[in-house]
């Protein structure tokens, strides 16, 4: 499992400036419409086996990259380049054979199962649609295969979703995921809404089901300590923007930016001596209105470190070395 | 994770439909309800074999008399000299007929209009539902009259008008409901599987909407019930000899000081029946959403 190693390996997945923009219709009679930038202008690259973990606080745009990124919300501009091939604004048609390889797995474990179907129907529905061929027999065989894989017995087929837990639920989720065997899963914070015990088996259950599958995932999650057990890259996301994309080792140790700074000091030690000495960057004032962001540099109004030079220029995402990346004018500072 | 995979064999589940069913029967109003309803359903259905008489039969000694057990005719006759018991159950009939083929009608039409227009939402979601306000703005009382004018009285023209009028609230409510699951994450996971926007209404959607439109189902049949009764009231109903409870309320109205027998006892007939919808109305409600109680 070293990313770096995979480094020399060719994309499964290219993300090349990839914008989301909402409109927003005007307040009052003639207010003017407002155009909400969601997700601006992301770059990165995801290897077979790997696993990228993006991190932000809430309303940076997280959810969105991970949606545009299925075509699940249409990217305004940009490219998403799977195997190869672009499939921004891609026809339904041509979609449809690709969506095996792709899928997604949902914060809330119990609103992502549809309460009137066994978990049975779940688990196979999407067999269901891209293997019609199969018979019912085989496609039972196959759901109870998976439903054990995943650490649900077998025998709870004919369930329905509200008579399991929100860890068992997360399982179904994670089975109906696996099911065609795909090639990424964007996991969009897997295990935010689940207990901490849980939390640790079903992130452990994905980095089973990754080596068996050499599976790729793109890990959203605001938990630093989970991204740093299961990631191999991070990215750190704010306001739509890329802050910082390293290896895991890197961005721990010596992050560059003054935001992942701050996010990483915030991260809880289990060690009161280290927890109560530890340097803490606390940011001052809350998340800007991504209809109305900040000039230069986003990250500015909350800054510790701004200058007059971030007000008017937007730093470039500047490449430090193979295996880090950071947008900000005063990097080599800090 | 995997304790030997414990017995092998399947565990049913229980599904929320089953549970709302559950808590319907615990419902005492909505059983006994369901339970005379039953049975005013059996004896419109078994009407010929409850009684001697046929309902156009005019019975020339008893002319407008009161109830009478010797001569059998228990509920009295009417005007014409006919058994009122069986003209009673005949009008049963025909009221929970259209009560029902008008709700059906309604209800095929509404969920499936209102469950496209809320799961497209945008643009063809404001054609469709402006198309409906323009259809609910029509006065109905003038549409059935002009209705009765071209076609002359008919039965099934009572159906269509009632179906025709009455799936417009369904449309309403269903793409309400369609509007707050269609966000929702599973819907959001069968995009992603890449099943069929078609599929996605019928599998997804509309299991996930039925509730309040079961329950609104209710509702609509005595609703319709007492339309036709109104219709038939003002002479735009059925057609003599056949009647419905409308009918023989209106005419019991007429000569309510003279015989008051002739409008006690279709109105209970009526009241009881629009009774029973509403508490197996109002018991539906409990059942399948729990929370709201």
């Amino acid at each position: 499992m070293n990313a770096i190693g995979k480094k020399k390996a060719v994309p499964i997945l290219s993300v090349r400036d990839l914008k989301v923009h909402f409109t927003l219709s005007g307040t009052g009679l003639f207010g003017k419409e407002r155009k909400l930038k969601a997700v601006d202008g992301i770059n990165f690259d995801l290897f077979p086996g790997e696993t990228l973990g993006i991190v932000g606080e809430s309303g940076c745009g997280k959810s969105t990259l991970g949606r545009a990124i299925l075509q699940l919300i249409p990217p305004t501009d940009g490219q998403v380049i799977w195997l190869g091939r672009d499939i921004v604004g891609a026809p339904h048609s041509a979609m449809q054979p690709l969506r095996r390889d792709l899928q997604i797995i949902f914060q809330d474990p119990l609103a992502s199962l549809n309460p009137r179907m066994t978990i049975g129907e779940i688990i196979a529905e999407p067999l269901v649609t891209h293997k019609a061929d199969l018979g019912k027999e085989e496609i039972k065989a196959r759901v109870k295969r998976m439903m054990a894989r995943v650490g649900l017995l077998p025998q709870m087929i004919n369930r329905y979703p509200h008579e399991f837990s929100g860890g068992q639920c997360q399982r179904i989720g994670i089975a109906r995921a696996m099911i065609l065997e795909p090639k990424l899963i964007i996991c969009d914070e897997p295990v935010s809404a689940l207990d901490v015990s849980i939390q640790a088996q079903i992130v452990n259950l994905l980095q089973e089901l990754q080596r068996e599958f050499d599976l790729s995932l793109i890990f959203i999650s605001h938990d630093l300590s989970i991204v740093r057990h299961i990631c191999h890259r991070i990215l750190v996301l704010y306001l739509g923007n890329v802050m910082e994309l390293a290896d895991r080792d890197s961005i721990y140790a010596a992050p560059k930016h003054p935001y992942t700074k701050a996010l990483i000091s915030a991260v809880p030690i289990p060690d009161p001596e280290i927890e109560r000495n530890k340097e803490r960057i606390v940011l001052t004032g809350d998340l800007p209105s991504p209809t109305n962001p900040p000039s230069g540099c986003v990250f500015r109004t909350r800054c510790p470190f701004a200058k007059d030079v971030c007000a008017t220029d937007i730093p470039t995402v500047d490449t430090i070395n193979d295996h880090h990346q950071v947008a900000c004018h005063f990097h080599e500072r800090m | 994770m995997l304790e030997a995979a414990g017995t092998p064999q399947e565990i049913e589940g229980r599904s929320l439909w089953r549970d709302a069913r559950i808590r319907l029967f615990r419902n005492k109003a909505a059983v006994g309800s369901m339970i005379i309803l039953g049975i005013i359903t059996l004896m419109a259905i078994f009407a010929p074999m409850l009684s001697p008489f046929e309902y156009d039969q005019i019975d020339w000694g008893y002319i407008q008399e009161g109830p009478n057990w010797e001569n059998g005719h228990i509920f009295g006759t009417d005007g014409n000299g006919r058994d009122l018991f069986i003209r009673i159950l005949y009008g049963a009939r025909v009221s929970l007929a259209v009560g029902l083929l008008a709700t059906s009608v309604s209800l095929v039409i509404g969920v499936t209009y209102g469950a496209v227009a809320g799961y497209f939402g945008g643009k063809i979601d404001t054609i469709m539902m402006r198309f409906v306000d323009v259809l609910y703005s029509l006065p109905f009382m003038f549409f059935v009259i002009m209705l009765m004018v071209v076609f002359g009285r008919n039965i099934f023209l009572i159906f269509i008008a009632l179906g025709a009028v009455e799936w417009l609230t369904m449309a309403r409510i269903v793409r309400g409901q369609t509007l707050s699951i269609r966000r929702r994450e599973f819907i959001e996971a069968a995009h992603a599987t890449g099943v069929s926007n078609f599929k996605i209404i019928f599998r997804h959607v509309i299991p996930n909407v039925l509730g309040p439109v079961i329950v609104y189902m209710t509702l609509t049949i005595p609703q319709v019930i007492l339309t036709e009764s109104f219709l038939s009231f003002l002479g735009l109903g059925v057609q003599e000899p056949l009647t419905s409870w409308g009918v023989l309320i209106s005419e019991g109205a007429k000569v309510i000081e003279a015989s008051t027998w002739m409008l006690i006892y279709p109105a209970t007939f009526l009241a009881l029946t629009l009774f029973c919808f509403n508490f197996i109305g109002d018991g539906l409600r409990d059942a399948l959403d729990p929370k709201d109680r």
